[in-house]
């Protein structure tokens, strides 16, 4: 069921740090960057499509609206979408259902986010009825507590032992060495991990992404669109790079694995679970639709909410068999060089997480892997790029991209 | 200084359970759930409105009292204090267990904080679990009870005497600027 394709013209990042500045500030620094790389004029967009975000006021409720006035109101429809970490993949796919219906050519898409300080948390107020302030309050169960849940399963299960966590670290750290838009760009070694303070047992600091400011933006357009600003004008979207796939799947009742910010999964007394679990579902309707599979991949990006989650995706998305994670990342095949590179950027342990730029942000680094033009750490020859991502409340998204 | 006991949520869990046996040395808790007649499938949270089992939508729920038992899935600590809503019972904080829990009948995994004095190192997956009342936090008035995983083979008088654990010889430590993640 190969959907059909879209073009990815122009991309753009605003550095991550911890800038304290208005998340707007970023994205429209993206959506500017995303503009030029296209080649295209901002009064030439027919849509746009924001990622909110819900640390920012009622401006990051509205993002879409808030980038388009920032940049300039010229009367086009809008969209906002939230879906936790998977935003962004909404907010493209939101983009991608204009532009295959005829609607528009062109389509921008930003999300920016500025975080505070330390653990994520609830917005102010009493509110007894929402599982994610009660999650708080009556269990103290921060996210890193439910990534800590799941590294203890891999330990249990797979055998898995923190220094296979700290190796995932280690080449991440390394890949993003060089990538100006990552905010962490300094070796970490063994040792480097094991002195950090445990969190939540057994990860340790720095198995734990950070959560940071940033922006990211991207321009699609038709097919047909592409192929005659390509054959006209300026621009660096040279090869050509197309989503061949967004996924921004549900779980399926029950599902049976622990999810933020739940209290308790699914019960399986009644209804067997289904054959493929959320994650895998995530992955799997991103190769149906793009009529490509795990072994068709080059270059992937996952969401390394921790050192643990990071190889929970191997599994996931099919590049290797469950329990096979650690062998994979030891035998060096997800490293730069290896067979499939996995967070050439530096992945969110470069980054820290800024939750509605980070899926978009995916497609920015899948997108210059695609063309050839990675500014971090490049991989050879890359065709086909895979992202994934999960978020609270059953969200989780999937991007391929081809060239 | 007298308080009054009152559940830390409403409707969730009861202090006086009907089937559950009661656990040694520790006053007796069992989790309210509601099951779907048709599919059998339970909800905890209980669900009250209508059943979230794909096509039993008409099914009747009816409340029942979970399990008290069950193995432990996973588990992990909180050595940082989390951010509000969290209301830490002790000044200075001391980090806590938290555990997931297997339910055989149920076939459901449910979160709980583990009962003080017990460290990660006292906890294995796959170990047995049981549900003791517990406090979450106090004011003036009021203590408020919530429902807490120990293991079975841990008394309460033993669990809480326990020096030697990982909890209660970690130092408090401070939020970095470089966050805990996400």
């Amino acid at each position: 069921m190969s959907v059909e394709q879209v073009a990815v013209l122009g991309v753009g990042m605003h550095p991550w740090g911890k800038w304290g500045r208005n998340f707007v500030e970023y994205g429209v620094a993206a959506a500017r960057d995303a503009l030029a790389d296209a080649g295209i004029d901002w009064r030439d967009v027919g849509f746009v499509a924001g990622a909110d975000t819900m640390r920012n006021g009622y401006p990051g409720y509205v993002a879409g609206a808030t980038f388009a006035q920032a940049l300039g109101w010229t009367g086009i429809p809008v969209t906002s979408a939230y879906g936790a970490c998977a935003s962004g993949a909404m907010a493209l796919d939101a983009a991608r259902q204009r532009i295959l219906s005829g609607m528009c050519d062109v389509a921008l898409v930003v999300g920016a986010d500025t975080t505070p300080k330390g653990f994520l948390k609830p917005n102010k107020g009493e509110r007894g009825d929402d599982p994610d302030w009660l999650r708080f309050h009556l269990l103290g169960m921060t996210n890193p507590a439910y990534f800590a849940m799941w590294a203890r399963r891999r330990i249990d299960l797979y055998g898995a032992t923190s220094d296979d966590f700290a190796q995932v670290k280690i080449k991440n750290a390394r890949h993003g060495l060089a990538n100006p838009y990552a905010r962490y760009r300094k070796e970490v070694t063994a040792e480097d991990i094991a002195k950090s303070p445990t969190v939540s047992s057994p990860l340790r600091l720095l198995d734990i992404c950070a959560t940071s400011d940033g922006g990211a933006a991207v321009v699609l357009t038709s097919m047909d669109y592409a192929r005659k600003h390509l054959g006209s004008s300026a621009g660096s979207a040279d090869p050509l790079v197309k989503v061949a796939a967004i996924s921004t799947v549900t779980p399926t009742f029950p599902n049976t694995i622990l999810e933020m910010p739940n209290f308790a999964t699914d019960s399986a007394a009644g209804i067997a679970p289904p054959d493929r679990g959320f994650k895998q579902a995530i992955g799997d309707s991103a190769y149906a639709q793009a009529g490509l599979g795990p072994d068709d991949v080059d270059v992937a990006e996952v969401y390394d909410l921790s050192t643990a989650l990071e190889l929970d995706w191997y599994e996931d998305l099919g590049f290797c068999g469950v329990g096979e994670a650690e062998k994979i990342l030891r035998d060096g095949v997800t490293t730069v060089g290896g067979r499939l590179p996995v967070n050439a950027s530096g992945g969110l342990a470069c980054f820290g997480e800024a939750v509605p730029a980070q899926a978009l942000a995916q497609v920015c680094e899948l997108t210059w892997q695609l063309r050839g033009t990675a500014q971090g750490t490049q991989v050879d020859n890359a065709k086909v790029g895979i992202s994934a991502n999960q978020g609270l409340f059953g969200h989780g998204s999937s991007v391929i991209l081809t060239r | 200084m007298s308080t009054t006991k009152i559940p830390a949520v409403e409707g969730w869990f009861t202090m006086t359970p009907t089937s559950a046996p009661t656990p040694v040395g520790a006053e007796p808790v069992a989790l309210i759930g509601t099951r779907c007649t048709e599919s059998g499938t339970y909800f905890f949270p209980p669900e009250r409105v209508m059943s979230r089992a794909p096509g039993f939508a008409g099914s009747e729920l009816v409340e029942v009292e979970l399990s008290t038992r069950g193995r432990l899935w996973s588990y992990t600590d909180a050595q940082y204090q989390p951010p509000e809503p969290f209301v830490a019972p002790t000044e200075p904080y001391e980090p806590f267990c938290l555990a997931a829990v297997e339910l055989a009948e149920e076939k459901l995994v449910v979160l709980g904080q583990v009962v003080a004095g017990v460290g990660v190192d006292d906890l294995l997956v796959g170990m047995e679990m049981e549900l003791v009342l517990g406090t979450l936090y106090s004011d003036d008035e009021h203590e408020y009870t919530m429902w807490k995983w120990r293991p079975v083979a841990a008394e309460d008088g033993a669990a809480t005497d326990d020096t030697t654990s990982t909890l209660t010889t970690t130092s408090t430590l401070t939020t970095t600027s470089t966050g805990v993640g996400s």
